[in-house]
């Protein structure tokens, strides 16, 4: 059903969403190319996450067109969707995992669900996983046992069990300490390297993103400010750009008047 | 005055659109039981959640209802001399009111509260979301064991409500009272009819719908609720709402049920 040789398994047009009456994205048109990590970048609020919900069809734009591994998501039906989700994985910022079932049965349940292999060989396949993920010996612990770090790995754990072309993940290093976030981005680049996959990331953490990226996509205010590989970004001479890489705040000049303004108002 | 109107407007539109939300709810939810494949194991572990959290209340709550209704009827039949006629009395009126509607708020209490807060979390936790990325439908995953499991409990612990309510006023109406054994038992055979029975069933049967739709779709769509907090909070105020709004259903449909079947 998806051709294997197709190159950009994302295209992204003209993509504008709104909650309510606020503007959360606004024009974003970018591509993924197969085989390489794409991360997204930006401020808190900013809209990365959206971004995200819209690239798997979790949410719906007001314009523009989504494609993804070929096929057209805006107003597909949902079983058409579903079919194209198997080939996709995604690692929640909060790991979501469910609460009822152990970390074992968690990463266990899309092979239950989707495939026929018997019990034994689900229980080495998400081993497996769990072992990459340094999880093993915790699969008998319920999330609510598990640390932040933890909920983390096993939800990527999880999200990558089906072996998918697509991986999205939320976050990989937000609250964590310096040493499990360079982990994780090790663990990143070697499910591109060892497993092939498409890798769409997104985070605040600018280490990280120069670690992992082939190509960087930053969004400020829900507009898409620049896209392209390290060497692009870094020379960028965009004052929001340069902000982000010196570590600055973005403040504006602010007007007094104004300042107090925005204080007293109700 | 103009707009007044306006706004009554807009409220009596948004709740139809709701209305539609949790009508389309049950469509998909019922799709996805009549269409194969069909699992077995959900459906057990849900019959056990609702069945084994309920039935000891169910229990308690039907002996004493038994006993109390029965205690009734012996002072107000013992005054006009009739007192053979206590066991199809309280017989007609555990079958036919006191054991669908109970039992229903019973299960509100124990099955349906915990039920939606528990949808609710996933919801606001992401897990649903998840299960949409993992390509599982939640409809099928979640849902359909859940509402299937509903018409099935409520059936049966009604069904025990009932039995046991029988019981408790025998021992108020027989032993107690000395009424005796043979009038309390051939007097409620000889009353109680199919319809009577039916009309039980019935109710229990839409009850069970009632309770486990609003609870898992007031859960489902708590996104939707554009009025106050979204997270543990909005968990909170639409598990009390589910309570409200499935006890107010109970008791309406029982009064059209019992209009229609009369
Ligand atoms: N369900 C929602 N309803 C209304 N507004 C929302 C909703 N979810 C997010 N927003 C708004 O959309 C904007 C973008 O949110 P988003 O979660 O995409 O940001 P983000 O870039 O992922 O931020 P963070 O780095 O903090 O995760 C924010 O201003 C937020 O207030
Ligand atoms: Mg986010």
């Amino acid at each position: 059903m998806i051709d294997p040789k197709i190159k950009n398994v994302i295209e992204i047009k003209g993509l504008d969403t709104w909650y309510g009456s606020k503007q959360i994205l606004s024009n974003i048109s970018l591509h993924v190319e197969r085989k390489e990590v794409m991360v997204i970048m930006g401020h808190s609020g900013s809209g990365k996450s959206t971004l995200l919900r819209h690239m798997i069809g979790l949410n719906n734009p007001a314009s523009g067109s989504i494609k993804l591994l070929g096929k057209e998501i805006t107003g597909l039906k949902s079983n058409e969707l579903y079919e194209l989700r198997k080939h996709i994985g995604v690692a929640f910022q909060n790991g979501a995992l469910f609460s009822s079932m152990t970390l074992q049965e968690n990463v266990e349940l899309p092979l239950h669900e989707h495939t026929k292999l018997d019990h034994n060989t689900i229980r080495i396949m998400s081993r497996l996983k769990l072992e990459l993920m340094n999880l093993s010996d915790n699969e008998d612990l319920m999330p609510a046992e598990l640390s932040g770090g933890m909920l983390k790995r096993a939800g990527l754990a999880r999200a990558v069990i089906m072996d998918p072309e697509i991986l999205f993940f939320d976050e990989p290093s937000a609250g964590l300490d310096p040493v499990t976030s360079a982990e994780l981005d090790d663990l990143i680049l070697q499910l591109r390297d060892a497993l092939n996959m498409t890798i769409i990331v997104v985070t605040h953490e600018l280490v990280s993103a120069f670690k992992i990226a082939d190509r960087i996509t930053v969004i400020d205010n829900g507009q898409q400010i620049i896209t392209g590989d390290k060497e692009t970004i870094k020379k960028s001479t965009d004052p929001r750009i340069v902000n982000m890489l010196e570590r600055r705040a973005m403040n504006d000049d602010i007007d007094a008047d104004d300042y107090l303004n925005k204080l007293t108002r109700n | 005055m103009g707009t007044n109107k306006l706004q009554a407007l807009s409220s009596i539109e948004s709740v139809l659109i709701r209305l539609g939300i949790a009508g389309i709810f049950l469509f998909e939810t019922t799709l996805t039981i009549v269409l194969p494949p069909y699992s077995l194991k959900p459906l057990i572990k849900q019959i056990a959640f609702i069945g084994a959290r309920s039935l000891l209340v169910i229990v308690v709550a039907g002996l004493f209802v038994g006993m109390v209704i029965a205690l009734q009827f012996y002072d107000t039949l013992v005054r006009f001399g009739s007192v053979s006629l206590l066991g199809s009395a309280v017989g007609l009126s555990l079958i036919r009111e006191l054991g669908p509607v109970l039992t229903a708020l019973m299960v509100i209490g124990r099955s349906g509260s915990a039920m939606c807060a528990e949808i609710g979390i996933m919801r606001v936790d992401n897990q649903i979301d998840a299960l949409e990325c993992m390509a599982i439908d939640p409809y099928r995953y979640l849902f359909a064991p859940r509402i299937l499991a509903g018409i099935i409990c409520v059936p049966i612990l009604t069904a025990i409500f009932i039995l046991v309510g029988i019981f408790g006023g025998y021992f108020v109406g027989v032993v107690l009272f000395g009424v005796s054994p043979g009038s309390y038992f051939q007097g409620m055979s000889d009353t109680v009819l199919n319809r009577d029975l039916f009309m039980g069933f019935s109710k229990s049967l839409v009850f069970g719908l009632l309770i486990v739709w609003i609870a898992c779709d007031k859960g489902f769509n708590l996104h939707l609720d554009k009025h106050g907090a979204y997270g543990s909070e909005g968990v909170s105020r639409i598990t009390t709402e589910a309570v409200v709004l499935s006890s107010i259903a109970v008791l309406f449909s029982d009064y059209l049920l019992s209009a229609l079947i009369l």
